[in-house]
């Protein structure tokens, strides 16, 4: 029996009769079998059409598949029937918890809620089967698509163009590396310029987008109130710095203050101004980062502008550009070939297309970096970003940063008293708490916090980033939870505080409540077992 | 249209909770000198308006009638049963699984996935997922880099031309060196990479070669000759493959790959212009530890339960920072239990059958074609379900078909200066009998 064939089923344990199915043949018990498990030989979920006569008469006398070139046995594939394949994927679908089930104050990560319209215009035929190879002629709505979706991208950041190929925030950190690297080097100051200033609350892929291009992160330490401390960055710049990539807001949830400030110094210092736009959804409206004088920024689509995580992606992660990084960006772009720039937006915001107009690829860029992903990047993601764009409009995207700078607000006002602050200050659109005083006073760790959420229904926060904050909480409701959710979530840590103090051994026993409990995640590193091996089990086993 | 539950009165109350008159006191900490002015990003649509728009755009698509078009990018079937598992919000919704005892779906679903790869690649090991094949492609070379402690590659030119370019983006960050090893795409030319060419090429202080199974022309490569040079040089090798030939092609495992990297878009994926796509990357348990990327591992839980979670993050960016192995973070993980469900729902003669109906398909259009006396194969040797053909006047003519909606594969020149008058032809399941007579109708009308 599976999790998905007793729902709801609670025994003294927490986790239920529905747990303790095992497999035939094995004394291990599981949740539910492998799909490799659940194959027997014959079964199949998809047919396919024989090959017609003609065909096959024709084939004769061409070339076969060489003797040398051929596989000696078929890949050892599950055999299921569709119903079977299905079944099991929903009971895994089951044993997830996700943003369409309960609140997923994940921090940095922006769950926000996934407008279902997104998900109708991705699959519409018209867009999801257009071929990326497919001549310009046949592809003008997908190119138009990307050409509106980047006028829209500038527009929101302030820079003067933008490129959609990056695949995901940290890809679009390299593409703007890249771009860096590119630029010091048309300035003869290539081998000169061999470092990049990091903050020390920086997420993990900007020193390791660092290395992948060949340079050396200098790590700048934060001052007390959770910003960039100025003089040290003052004092790391120099000719020998080729970039600062900054965060903004932190990862702190914080707004830096003295961004102006910053900014001058950088390129004053002749280096490249990054940001790191992940944190994007608080500051809709208020700030442009291109604006302001950064050079280069990477939008998080699947944060930002709500296409779904995926359970790890498909995300997308474009870069804008000012001026001086604008010739190297990734190519090609698509671009509007005849036609005015400014009646094509106007037609297409009133819905219509734009009589003569022509969209292209424009792969005549001398100075680019090149491609950094096959194809045009994931288109699949821009369709859902522009819809949610047009959806929300200018008002509506000004609205989501209120809300979700509030929400964030209120948490911090709300938990204060339960857990540390170590930032006590009108935050952003996250908020980071520490468990440090728990940990002290009663031996119980973030990481037992966290597991206690688990078992009131809720995802957890992020917990242990970013570094500098002992035993850290990161908390981003997002501006699509409900008050009544957020209360729900105050009084959750409320009682879990409590608990801490009145009963830690019991949080450190969370959860119980989950499919699984705690995981040997040592064990799993000590003896990697990282795919499913055939056992020769005639049941279980499917054919090789 | 906004997506915010938020009334005034809720609005109120929270601005009461923490104490400020209003949302803006929120923003004060933005410099004035750098505050947002104003903007040009159109009012809001309804969802009736917003469908309205993206219906425009996509009927400003013209899907063609009849399409021999592949370069990497391939229409097959995508069962319905994988649009049904991916779209369930429980898999959509959640993100990394960070969290692994409310993540066992995700998380098991991804053991599932580096298995079939596995099966699949016949490799002891497979990443959870990298952003396309081009990007695992680069990848596995700067592994192979890291593994050798060499800074030079070799690559076929037999590898597809996008993939060429984006390995030269990514090597030119740590200033890798790569050299092509050219093939003889002359007509009546092999096609394929010569081993004493990429011997030549290799050297002694490559750290790998790169070669793709089939090739971006449609040959079928000596990999396993390939694999004998590369490691005679003390290089590896790298193999890019299409994953459903594997049906039928021997497994990369078998003729001595070090790594294998593939992009995953055949498995059930819409070409959707280009993307959402997934990478696939296997390799040796030896060089685990180099490799860039997710894995997911088994264990138990405290009750001995069978659990999955992540494992050997020590490599990551989120543990080693400048020390990782690779910057990725969000990969493609939808994608990936998109082949996932797909591999499961084809199974094994199931996939078989997909190779065996493009190759015959293939084989098919190329006798028609010959004998109406319209294209002839460029090369000698075998091809896969892709080929190559010399059709004179082969640019005017594939544009002349494209008016009719008909794409005649791609055109060649394109790419390869070399290949003038050349079409590359793809076929797939979805090929019919009456696609390969409208084709040879249209080109024998362009004559
Ligand atoms: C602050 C920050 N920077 C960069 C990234 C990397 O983005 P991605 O996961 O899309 O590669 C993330 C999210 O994971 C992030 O939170």
């Amino acid at each position: 029996m599976s999790v998905a064939d007793a729902p709801g089923v609670h025994d003294p344990s927490g986790r239920g009769s529905a747990f303790s199915g095992a497999t035939g043949g094995t004394s291990e018990s599981v949740v539910e079998p492998l799909v490799f498990e659940r194959s027997r030989p014959g079964r199949r979920a998809v047919r396919f059409p024989a090959a017609s006569e003609r065909a096959r008469a024709a084939a004769i006398g061409q070339p076969v598949v060489p003797e040398f070139a051929r596989r000696a046995a078929a890949p050892g594939l599950p055999e299921l029937s569709e119903l079977e394949l299905l079944r099991h994927y929903n009971r895994l679908a089951h044993l997830n918890q996700a943003i369409d089930l309960n609140f997923y104050p994940l921090g940095s990560c922006t769950m926000k809620y996934n407008p279902k319209v997104n998900e109708w215009a991705a699959a519409l035929p018209g867009l999801a089967d257009s071929h990326p190879f497919d001549p310009e002629p046949l592809a003008q709505g997908s190119l138009e698509l990307m050409w509106l979706l980047a006028e829209l991208l500038e527009d929101i950041s302030g820079f003067c163009a933008v490129s959609l190929q990056p695949a995901a925030g940290a890809h679009g950190e390299l593409t703007g590396m890249l771009m860096t690297r590119a630029f010091h080097r048309d300035n003869g100051e290539g081998e000169q310029r061999r470092k990049v200033l990091v903050p020390d609350s920086a997420h993990g892929t900007n020193p390791a987008t660092a290395t992948m291009v060949g340079y050396e992160t200098v790590t700048i330490p934060s001052n007390q109130r959770g910003g960039i401390d100025l003089g040290a960055l003052r004092g790391a710049l120099g000719p020998d710095v080729a970039a600062l990539m900054i965060t903004n807001p932190s990862t702190l949830g914080i707004f830096e203050d003295q961004i102006d400030q910053v900014v001058a110094a950088v390129r004053e210092a002749g280096a490249i101004a990054y940001m790191d736009g992940a944190n994007l959804n608080a500051i809709l409206g208020r700030f442009r980062p291109g604006a302001a004088g950064f050079d280069v920024m990477h939008f998080n689509l699947h944060k930002t502008f709500s296409t779904p995580h995926g359970g790890g992606g498909p995300g997308a992660g474009p870069v804008g550009v000012g001026e001086r990084l604008e010739p190297y960006l990734p190519a090609p772009i698509p671009v509007l070939a005849e036609g005015d720039p400014a009646e094509v937006r106007a037609n297409a915001w009133a819905g219509r297309s734009t009589p003569g107009a022509r969209f292209a690829l424009d792969a005549d860029r001398p100075r680019s970096i090149g491609k950094v992903r096959s194809c045009h990047g994931n288109f699949g993601m821009f369709v859902r970003a522009y819809t949610y764009i047009r959806s929300n409009g200018g008002p509506g995207l000004r609205t989501i940063s209120e809300d979700a700078v509030l929400a964030a607000n209120y948490l911090r006002v709300r938990l204060r008293d339960a857990y540390d602050l170590p930032y006590d200050r009108p935050n952003k659109h996250e908020v980071v708490f520490s468990g440090r005083r728990q940990k002290r006073e009663h031996g119980v760790s973030t990481l037992d916090i966290a597991k206690a959420v688990l078992d009131h229904g809720m995802h957890p926060p992020t917990i242990y980033f970013p570094l500098i904050v002992e035993e850290a909480m990161l908390i981003e409701p997002t501006e699509t939870e409900s008050l009544e959710t957020l209360d729900r979530f105050v009084s959750v840590m409320h009682d879990i505080a409590g608990q801490v103090a009145a009963d830690p051994d019991s949080v450190r026993r969370a959860p119980v409540t989950t499919p699984v409990g705690r995981l040997d995640e040592a064990a799993a590193a000590r003896r990697p077992d990282l795919r499913w091996a055939h056992d020769g089990d005639e049941e279980t086993a499917s054919p090789a | 249209m906004t997506y915010s539950p938020h009334t005034d009165a809720d609005r109120a109350t929270m601005l009461a909770a923490i104490g400020v008159a209003s949302v803006d006191e929120l923003f004060d900490d933005i410099p004035a000198s750098v505050r947002a002015g104003g903007w040009d990003v159109p009012p809001p649509l309804a969802e009736q308006e917003v469908r309205a728009e993206l219906a425009r755009l996509a009927r400003r698509n013209r899907i063609p009638e009849v399409s021999f078009l592949g370069a990497g990018v391939y229409r097959h079937l995508v069962p319905a049963v994988v649009g049904e598992v991916i779209g369930r919000p429980e898999f959509a919704t959640a993100y990394t699984p960070y969290q692994p005892e409310v993540s066992q779906g995700t998380l098991q679903s991804i053991y599932e996935f580096q298995s079939l790869i596995c099966e699949l690649t016949g490799m002891e090991v497979a990443t959870a997922s990298h952003y396309d094949g081009a990007t695992a492609t680069a990848e596995a070379a700067l592994m192979a880099c890291r593994l050798t402690r060499r800074d030079r590659i070799a690559v076929s030119a037999g590898v597809s031309p996008d993939t060429r370019r984006v390995l030269a983006t990514y090597c030119s960050g740590p200033g890798i060196e790569i050299v092509t090893v050219p093939i003889d795409l002359s007509q009546g030319g092999t096609g394929t990479t010569d081993p004493a060419v990429a011997a030549a090429a290799l050297g002694s202080d490559a750290a790998c070669l790169v070669a793709a199974q089939p090739n971006f022309h449609g040959q079928i490569e000596p990999m396993r000759d390939l694999a004998e040079v590369a490691h005679a040089a003390g290089a590896q090798l790298v193999a890019v493959v299409e994953p459903t030939s594997l049906s039928i092609l021997e497994a990369p495992g078998a003729y001595g790959a070090d790594i294998v990297a593939a992009e995953g878009q055949p498995l059930g994926i819409p070409a959707s212009f280009g993307g959402p796509f997934v990478g696939l990357m296997a390799a040796r348990m030896g060089s685990v530890r180099q490799m860039p990327g997710r894995l997911v591992g088994a264990t138990r839980d405290v009750e001995g339960r069978r659990g999955y979670v992540l494992t050997l993050q020590a490599r990551e960016q989120h543990i080693r920072r400048e020390k990782a192995a690779s910057n990725i973070c969000t990969n493609q993980a939808l994608m990936a239990l998109a082949a996932t469900t797909y591999l499961a729902a084809v199974g094994p003669s199931g996939l078989r059958e997909v190779a065996e109906l493009s190759i015959t398909q293939a084989r098919h259009l190329v006798t028609a074609l010959e004998s109406a006396g319209l294209a002839r194969r460029r090369f000698g040797g075998s091809y896969f379900a892709e080929v190559t053909v010399t059709v004179p006047d082969a640019a005017r003519r594939h544009a002349a078909l494209v008016e009719q909606g008909i794409v005649a594969g791609h055109l060649a020149e394109r790419d390869e200066p070399d290949l003038r008058d050349t079409l590359l032809l793809a076929t797939t399941e979805l090929t019919t009998d009456d696609d390969i007579d409208r084709l040879v109708e249209a080109l024998a009308a362009t004559r």
